[in-house]
């Protein structure tokens, strides 16, 4: 790599950055509003036109409050938690491939935080190390209710991410990478029939759906911050920006586990017809064939990003309409359902896979 | 066992049926139950008033904001009788009396009048009574208009400055309780000495 590709990567990781950063800051006040426009009210609307400038008066309000350290409290601790989870958090949005390549010449720049090859591990890896950042901040505010958070955000993500994995195994069968770039790529083939993988894995998607519901902790599965059991679960003892940080890091997991699904299983940057629509551009249009690449690439990312935003519209579409779930049910819901449920889902991928039904299936639906 | 009144309902605690045990099928009728509500938000169907640019409408017998009248010359028309004061049940209104001077016979309306007449609207319940036991019909409790919130204590103190009503017939309150101009000219011929 020569210092100038460096430097447009660079560049790229700085946008990433900067866009998981404002895309969390808008989830707090799309939340709201689409809370309220679920409920028949109205929402913020007083700060700025639509409200628009909310979540800056929001920012205001964490950071001007008063910081406050519970008696007993490891003091280190209490202020690495929030941290932790803030930066892992942000770090596991590097490796989702949010464009194909732009190409300029001979310059090639991956719109791609970091491209490497067990990019599927990376985020699996970073998700579980946010969960320390909840542990030590709920066993940090030595206080009871903050520990049973902790305990069951802890207890709740191994389960889950059990689950999640092995519904992650049945696309890996298929793809045979864990690069989330080559998965993506895989989804769509220039000149032949390609089907993203819900298609392919429908017990798949919603094994991982439901389970990145229950990493993220949002409702049903909200468990650690349950607040008519444990006042706010593992943020009880936070204020100011520290509890900012927290709620921050939610809404940072939200937007990485709904671009994450989009790669998996709804292709990632392609749209359909991509292709097609490159060569028209080349041929009735008369673009050169690298700005017609980099037009659809551009094309792209603007429909990876519809794709995430319509899970994250989900994930607060789910938050407003279904109630908390009970620990026991959660714990036998993950247990007993999920994890046979995806194993059985590796049975039949691998089943499949090994029999040849899939190119088969397509050859005839081909004719 | 037997029942009484025949009132009582035998409960069915059936097991879930599969479709119920898989939740998702309930999952997806409540999510379109509230994707209904949603586009209707949408559509902006809330029922939500946007106070302060919007208010819901008053009452006509609504009691707010006091107002002390004018009488058909502008004159002041109270007379410091303080028998609202004494009607009040909150001991919201204080006032001193002062004797009418020569030449100010058109700006009060009897030749005793209010000096200062102050209520405190934190005291103050609303109750109506003092418009009731004023009998120069000089008081009354605006339909229109409440008591705005303010940070200070002592700006809830309304003195004469802003209680009564401006000369400018135009200006003066339409809404509230009025009288009639046949209860006016009956008034005004029971309170002229003939
Ligand atoms: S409305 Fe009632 S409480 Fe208020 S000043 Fe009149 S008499 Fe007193
Ligand atoms: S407002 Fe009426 S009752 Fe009160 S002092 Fe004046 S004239 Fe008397």
């Amino acid at each position: 790599m020569t210092l100038p590709v460096l430097g447009w990567q660079g560049l790229v990781i700085l946008v990433v950055f900067g866009a998981t950063l404002l895309i969390a800051t808008y989830s707090t006040y799309a939340e709201r509003v689409i809370a309220a426009f679920l409920q028949d009210r109205v929402g913020p609307d007083r700060a700025g036109p639509y409200g628009l400038a909310q979540p800056l008066a929001d920012a205001v309000k964490m950071f001007t409050k008063e910081e406050f350290f519970p008696g007993g409290a490891s003091r280190a601790l209490f202020v690495f938690g929030p941290c932790l989870a803030m930066t892992t958090a942000l770090m596991s949005s590097a490796v989702i491939p949010f464009g194909n390549s732009l190409k300029f010449g001979d310059t090639v720049i991956h719109l791609q935080g970091i491209e490497i090859n067990v990019g599927m591990l990376y985020v699996f890896g970073m998700v579980s190390l946010g969960v320390y950042g909840i542990m030590i901040g709920g066993w940090a505010s030595n206080n009871k209710f903050s520990l049973l958070g902790a305990i069951r955000a802890a207890s709740q993500n191994i389960s889950y991410e059990l689950a999640m994995g092995l519904a992650l195994i049945a696309v890996l069968m298929m793809s045979g990478s864990l690069s989330l770039r080559d998965i993506t790529l895989q989804q769509s083939v220039p000149g032949e029939w390609q089907f993203w993988n819900i298609v392919k894995q429908p017990i798949g998607f919603i094994i991982f759906l439901v389970c990145a519901f229950a990493e993220t902790n949002r409702t049903p599965f909200d468990l650690p911050e349950c607040e008519t059991e444990l006042v706010g679960g593992y943020h009880t003892e936070y204020s100011s920006m520290k509890l900012g940080l927290y709620l921050f890091s939610e809404y940072i997991n939200i937007f990485v586990a709904s671009a994450v699904m989009s790669v998996l299983y709804f292709g990632g940057f392609n749209f359909p017809f991509q292709y097609e629509l490159r060569d028209w551009l080349v041929s009735s249009r008369g673009l050169s064939a690298d700005l017609a690449q980099n037009i659809i690439v551009l094309v792209g990312v603007g429909g990876m990003f519809a794709k995430i935003f319509a899970f994250i519209f989900f994930f607060m579409w789910v938050r407003w309409t279904l109630p908390r779930f009970r620990y026991d049910q959660l714990m036998r819901l993950g247990w007993t359902i999920l994890i046979p449920l995806a194993i059985f889902n590796i049975l039949l991928t691998g089943g499949l896979i090994t029999a040849g039904i899939i190119p088969a299936v397509r050859q005839w639906w081909l004719g | 066992m037997q029942s009484l009144t025949n009132r009582a309902k035998l409960l069915e605690k059936k097991p879930m049926t599969l479709a119920e045990r898989a939740y998702l099928p309930a999952i997806f009728q409540g999510l379109t139950i509230t994707m209904r509500h949603f586009l209707r938000a949408m559509r902006k169907q809330q029922l939500t008033i946007r106070y302060p640019e919007e208010t819901r409408p008053f009452s006509p017998v609504f009691r707010g904001l006091h107002v002390l009248k004018r009488d058909e010359a502008g004159r002041e028309r109270c007379t410091a009788c303080g028998l609202c004061a004494v009607a009040c049940p909150a001991e919201a209104i204080t006032m001193v009396a002062g004797e009418r001077l020569k030449g100010e016979a058109n700006l009060y309306r009897e030749e005793k009048y209010a000096v200062s007449y102050e209520i405190n609207m934190l005291r103050c319940i609303f109750c109506g009574l003092c418009e009731e036991a004023c009998p120069k019909a000089a008081i009354y409790l605006q339909a229109d208009k409440m008591a705005p919130p303010r940070y200070e204590r002592d700006e809830f103190i309304y003195g004469k400055d802003r209680l009564v009503e401006p000369t400018d017939p135009a200006k003066r309150s339409k809404r509230g309780i009025q009288l009639t101009d046949e209860q006016a000219t009956k008034l005004s011929g029971q309170l002229q000495p003939a």
